[in-house]
């Protein structure tokens, strides 16, 4: 489906900040695949999602989904393929619409938008069904303000935006980080049944090793712009954090990180 | 008394065809979150543009709406400088506002020209009806006002209209969401140019002069009647009452301009300063109100009282 081939990125070339995010990265994506992504900061994991995404254009290598060259199209133009929802539940949300101005244009990604009400009264309908998956009440609330909501709220409501529309692909950049532990794990709940349900392809980071095992068929490990470690089906199936820890110490001859990732 | 009445019917007047550009700065400022200095250009490029093409002999509505398009023309300019060129967007607006300086005087062949004694609009209503013109610049001013925030509300309940509220509110989220930011912005600033080219049209129109310096003040201008109508609205209204609420502010900012003038309390020069300083006190209030309700103000209360 999505074949990521020999991907590289380096920003500000030429400066002393140079840093290279990405270093000749390859991995193909079958359809239906759920494949989690961990690794340390500054490992590259966002920058490839954001290199999917069309937010950042790659120096090198090609990205091709379904035989279509995208490497070039810029992001408003992939958004057509790609539901997204990002760490910070600020951003995928428009504070100052409605809840349902807002599915409104989830609804509409990657169309063109003319002269037609921004919502019609059908449409209505579907989004009040679509929020009660949700189960959060938001059904009621159709035309409060997103702004009144609380942030584990807003991330659930960006996480149905982005398959409210079925994408080919669902890419989630750690987006139960900022939100508490309870409500991070309702909001993860919820990620795993709607992309059950829909039966949609995702990339998943998360800085949570026990989720990175958990949930999916795959699991990606990244350190300084390289994917490290792949494991899938039974062998990731019986992954343990621990063994996880040694894999990044054998392969990137140090420790693992960060402290938050052992702690999660 | 008489007199009195006159003079504020006169202000209201001027407050509903300065209202236009009150809206057009509404959707740069308020709905797209760009502060576009362009207005002070466009103001005066419709003035312009209105004044040449009725000394030439044109309708004046059909001049009327050249200068829309004149002014549309000015928005398009910022927003490529913007957008395409990544020039910051207050940068992109003195450039283009500097830029029209020129321009305009090009147009009009002077810096001012007199509409006196010509067919304007106004002039337009008084022959038809057969009023005087200050009840002539009044339906005038109504009808044109109404159209426009029918016009307006209809638009940013659509797709696109939608889009460009969305943009101004979280850019991410539209490019994600498929959104061409740029073309959203673009299209948002020549709607809001085009407002204001329109509104310095009609005023030339009124005051049967254009000048190249008329648009000097105009976006603090249209920023004042904007924060003098907030003050009367609540932020659940909808979007039509909020466009009625600051052509309000714009007709209320005109009267008081108008009472100050004849109580010579001031001189009209001092208007500027006035304005400039009540648009100081609107924008800072929220930080001041913070400012009391600020955590270290109670600490600081509470450490003395330990």
């Amino acid at each position: 489906m999505l074949s990521i081939n020999n991907i590289s990125k380096t920003f500000n070339i030429g400066t002393i900040n140079e840093k290279q995010a990405l270093d000749g990265v390859n991995l193909f994506v079958n359809e239906g695949d759920f494949i989690t992504v961990i690794g340390g900061n500054g490992a590259g994991k966002s920058t490839l999602l954001n290199i999917i995404a069309g937010v950042y254009m790659a120096d090198d290598g090609e990205l091709i989904l379904d035989g279509d060259n995208i490497t070039k199209k810029p992001e408003y133009k992939r958004a057509q393929y790609f539901g997204r929802v990002f760490q910070d539940p600020l951003m995928g949300t428009a504070a100052s619409m409605e809840i349902q101005e807002n599915l409104a244009l989830a609804y509409r990604r990657g169309q063109f938008r003319g002269l037609n009400w921004a919502i019609t009264p059908k449409e209505k309908q579907l989004y009040e069904e679509q929020l009660k998956r949700l189960g959060l009440g938001l059904e009621s609330r159709m035309t409060t303000k997103v702004g009144l909501l609380s942030g584990g709220q807003r991330q659930a409501l960006a996480l149905l935006m982005a398959i409210l529309k079925k994408p080919k692909m669902l890419l989630l950049d750690e987006h139960t980080a900022a939100l508490d532990p309870n409500t991070a794990q309702i909001v993860q709940h919820l990620t795993l049944e709607l992309t059950q349900e829909s039966k949609i392809t995702t990339l998943m980071i998360t800085h949570n090793m026990k989720d990175a095992i958990k949930y999916g068929n795959r699991l990606i490990m990244m350190h300084e712009g390289k994917i490290i470690y792949e494991a899938e089906g039974a062998e990731k199936q019986s992954l343990k954090v621990e063994d996880l820890l040694k894999k990044f110490e054998q392969s990137a001859g140090g420790y693992f990180a960060t402290d938050r990732m052992l702690l999660a | 008394m008489a007199q009195l009445l006159q003079s504020i019917l006169g202000g209201a007047n001027q407050g509903l065809l300065w209202a236009l550009l009150a809206l057009g700065v509404f959707i740069s400022f308020r709905i797209l979150n760009f502060a576009d200095l362009t207005a002070e250009g466009s103001f005066a490029l419709g003035g312009a543009v209105v004044a040449s093409l009725i000394t030439k002999g044109l309708e004046p509505a059909l001049s009327s709406l050249i200068a829309f398009l004149a002014g549309t023309l000015a928005g398009l300019c910022t927003g490529i400088l913007n957008t395409k060129l990544k020039i910051p967007a207050i940068l992109s607006g003195i450039l283009t506002m500097i830029g029209l300086y020129s321009i305009n005087i090009r147009i009009m062949g002077t810096s001012n020209t007199s509409l006196l004694r010509l067919t304007t609009v106004i002039t337009y209503f008084e022959n038809l009806f057969k009023i005087p013109k200050i009840y002539a610049t009044l339906i005038l001013g109504v009808l044109v006002v109404g159209i426009i925030i029918a016009v307006l509300y209809w638009f940013f309940g659509t797709e696109v209209g939608s889009a460009i509220r969305a943009t101004g509110d979280n850019e991410n989220m539209c490019r994600a969401l498929g959104i061409n930011t740029d073309n959203t912005k673009i299209l948002a600033l020549m709607i809001s140019n085009g407002l204001i080219a329109l509104s310095g049209a009609m005023v030339a129109q009124q005051q049967s002069f254009s000048d190249v310096n008329m648009g000097i003040g105009a976006i603090v201008i249209g920023l004042a009647s904007i924060i003098i109508g907030e003050t009367f609205m609540s932020q659940k209204f909808p979007f039509w009452a909020k466009m009625i609420f600051i052509v309000l502010g714009s007709v209320i900012y005109r009267v008081l301009i108008t009472l100050i003038i004849y109580a010579n309390i001031m001189e009209p020069y001092d208007i500027k300063l006035l304005t400039a300083v009540l648009v100081i006190i609107a924008l800072a209030l929220p930080r001041i109100k913070s400012l009391f309700k600020n955590n270290n103000f109670k600490r600081v209360k509470n450490n003395n009282r330990g």
